[in-house]
């Protein structure tokens, strides 16, 4: 078995909530008395059988996590907004400490919350990478002898020797990582947030940290993302609340979590004459598939949406077929009918089957709903309201920026200048 | 979970980093300080260089900075006051007590800000807290060797045009020591401003006009000798832990004699300050990120 790098022992964080001010003081004053007296700390008395994790003025972020981590493991952490990530990134890479509970770490601890920390505008950006190397724990000899490699990495020779405020956001990105790649860590902590920039650097930054991985060294990796944590991690640690949620195989917990936050039916089925719809024509079945062999949807992936109906009256070519895709707050995104690409035909008797293809790039990260309506004689025969429902979750990050985009839909449109 | 623990237990020795909330407070690790010195001294290049980039005069406002104030230091109090010892040119007198003022003021405030200054820094990194006052204090302390250059380089243009009998003391071997007792009493007052601010915003804006009142009641302007014995701006006077630095430092510049008494009271209230300063400095910079 390889040895042990990483153990987190019932590891508890709690921060006060609200402002600062003069309250904190008295407060504080009052805890240093108690203290005085002999009496314990209220605030730092934990009622973990109430699960609350607010307690009074008083928030627990971690209540209680317990992991350990081998050799060339990759470990994603997965969870959902004020799970605990955050938290106890930081804590592992000793930003802030923990209120109890301890964690033992072996080897050369790097971790990477951002790019380009301690970048100053005014030094060049060749000064930059002594800079922000030693901010990430670099000897200067160290960073003298990887200085070429850093520059080749980052494709910016030229503009090496002008200050950097003179960077766009992207070769600033592009210089950060390239000194973060070459840290050499024995142990590697890093938020999703680093895998920024346009696509081509994106691939080269996973691909650096899967060598990182390859070569033995272990990883802690935190994500929002399923397709990275599938491709990268070989387990997951899955927190809510504060707890370990479950830990287990990459497959196994992935699958768990979205099934869990997805409430998703992105298929569902019929017996015969059960289905919504009349007399001449019922659904049988709708199901979604998404191009990801796990079965996540994500924004840049297609979604193909499959509906089979049976078909007991209608002879001729008058039948179609409405998708009406609606956002999770019930307004509709975008509609698309049967005829309007596919030609008009005859209707088989029995069991027909039509599929919508929606592109990439057209969904947003978000919760879909989707109805189906049947129109014949330009009248609408039926309406069968939420056949599907499922979220699609951010695909491989376009562009430099990190941010969430807000509209029913995300298409891809071009701009010229 | 529990078992695989336990199991692993004779693994458990050499532990390299162990981040828990029971690591002393009032203990400096003098050796993980030692291992980012090259995070330290790229930190005091970055101030050096950064500073006087896009200025017209760069460096030399280093040196203009002081020489103005002393200009009008000595043209409002030496000329028109009369305030300062006579045979020594007004000029003289107060840039040898305003390039270390200058240098105390600066450590102290810069060092005072550290925190908040780098509180992006600090909350996306780690490193030892300390290196941030420490590389603001050696930067301030590279512009005070060039201040003093600069005074001595005056100081002999006065004494080659025969215009100041310039005597310099045996006394100027003191000038380390004194430089010494002015960074580590500057340090250590920067450094409980600076633990103390991050709680209490209040106490940053408080500090300029602090450092101001203790300007005036120490003999930056006119000399001790000038102030009446036994009044109460000579108890003043004699309280302020900076005012035995300047008289020392005009002593060894003017070759005048040393007061030994008030220097070693003035090294007991460094010793204490600093002392106090590191230990609360060290509290707070565990929960810095938490607050910030």
């Amino acid at each position: 078995m390889e040895r042990l790098v990483i153990q987190a022992e019932d590891v508890r964080k709690c921060y006060r909530l609200g402002v600062i001010g003069r309250d904190a003081l008295l407060d504080e004053a009052a805890a240093l008395w108690g203290r005085f007296r002999g009496r314990a700390d209220v605030r730092k008395q934990l009622d973990l059988a109430s699960g609350e994790q607010r307690v009074g003025d008083w928030f627990w972020s971690l209540r209680g996590v317990s992991f350990e981590l081998r050799q060339g493991e990759v470990l994603g952490i997965l969870g959902r907004n004020g799970a605990g990530k955050s938290t106890l990134l930081k804590l592992l890479s000793r930003i802030s400490l923990p209120t109890s509970g301890t964690i033992r770490m072996r080897g050369k601890v790097s971790s990477l919350l951002e790019v380009g920390t301690g970048f100053h505008p005014e030094l060049t950006g060749r000064e930059n990478i002594f800079l922000n190397g030693a901010i990430l724990g670099m000897r200067k000899a160290e960073i003298e002898r990887k200085l070429d490699q850093i520059i080749a990495f980052s494709g910016i020779e030229h503009h090496l020797d002008s200050p950097i405020k003179r960077y766009s956001s992207g070769m600033k990105v592009r210089l950060g990582f390239s000194v973060a790649a070459h840290l050499d860590p024995e142990i590697l902590i890093v938020d999703e947030v680093l895998a920024v920039g346009d696509a081509e650097f994106q691939r080269k930054c996973l691909g650096s940290m899967r060598e990182v991985a390859d070569g033995g060294r272990t990883i802690l990796f935190v994500s929002h993302n399923m397709v990275s944590v599938q491709s990268l991690c070989s387990r997951v640690l899955w927190l809510e609340k504060g707890m370990v949620r479950q830990e287990g195989p990459t497959e196994e917990v992935v699958r768990d979590y979205l099934n869990t936050y997805t409430h998703q039916h992105s298929h569902q089925e019929w017996e015969p004459d059960q289905g919504p719809g009349t007399d001449e024509v019922r659904l049988l079945a709708v199901r979604a598939v998404s191009g990801h062999a796990g079965g996540a949807f994500t924004t840049d992936e297609p979604v193909r949406v499959e509906i089979e109906l049976e078909n007991d009256a209608i002879r001729d070519a008058d039948l179609d077929i409405r998708l009406q895709v609606r956002t999770g707050n019930d307004a509709i995104a975008f509609s698309s009918d049967l005829s309007a690409s596919a030609p008009a035909t005859l209707w088989n008797p029995g069991r027909c089957k039509v599929a919508c293809i929606i592109p990439a790039h057209l969904l947003n990260s978000n919760t879909y709903r989707f109805h189906i309506v049947f129109f014949r004689h330009g009248k609408v025969l039926f309406k069968a309201e939420d056949v599907l429902s499922f979220d699609v979750h951010e695909g491989a990050r376009e562009g430099s920026t990190f941010r969430k985009m807000p509209g029913a839909v995300r298409p891809n449109l071009q701009w010229v200048r | 979970m529990r078992a695989e623990a336990a199991s692993g237990a004779q693994q458990r020795e050499g532990w390299d980093v162990v981040v828990s909330p029971d690591r002393p407070w009032w203990r400096i690790d003098v050796r993980e300080l030692w291992q980012y010195r090259d995070l330290l001294l790229l930190l005091v290049r970055r101030d050096l260089l950064a500073v006087y980039k896009q200025t017209l005069l760069g460096p030399a406002w280093q040196i203009l900075q002081p020489l103005l104030t002393s200009i009008m230091f000595a043209v409002v109090f030496g000329i028109m006051a009369r305030m300062s010892l006579p045979g020594i040119p007004p000029l003289l007198f107060y840039m040898s007590a305003v390039v270390p003022w200058g240098f105390f003021n600066g450590v102290v405030t810069r060092t005072s800000q550290t925190l908040v200054w780098n509180a992006a820094l600090m909350t996306k990194v780690y490193f030892p807290r300390l290196v941030a006052p420490l590389a603001t204090t050696l930067s301030t302390g590279f512009n005070f060797l060039v201040q003093v250059a600069a005074f001595l380089l005056f100081a002999v243009f006065y004494a080659a045009t025969g215009r100041f009998a310039w005597g310099i003391g045996a006394e100027a071997v003191l000038l380390p020591v004194l430089v010494l007792l002015l960074v580590l009493l500057a340090f250590g007052i920067g450094l409980l401003v600076a633990a103390l601010s991050t709680r209490y915003r209040d106490l940053s804006f408080l500090i300029g006009f602090a450092m101001q009142l203790l300007m005036y009641i120490s003999p930056v302007i006119f000399p001790l000798s000038r102030v009446e014995e036994g009044s109460a701006l000579r108890l003043l006077l004699e309280l302020n832990p900076i005012t035995p630095l300047i008289e020392g430092f005009r002593a060894a510049f003017f070759g005048l004699p040393m007061e030994w008494g008030s220097l070693a009271y003035t090294a007991g209230v460094a010793a204490v300050v600093l002392a106090i300063g590191l230990m609360l400095f060290q509290r707070v910079e565990r929960s810095f990120a938490d607050v910030v």
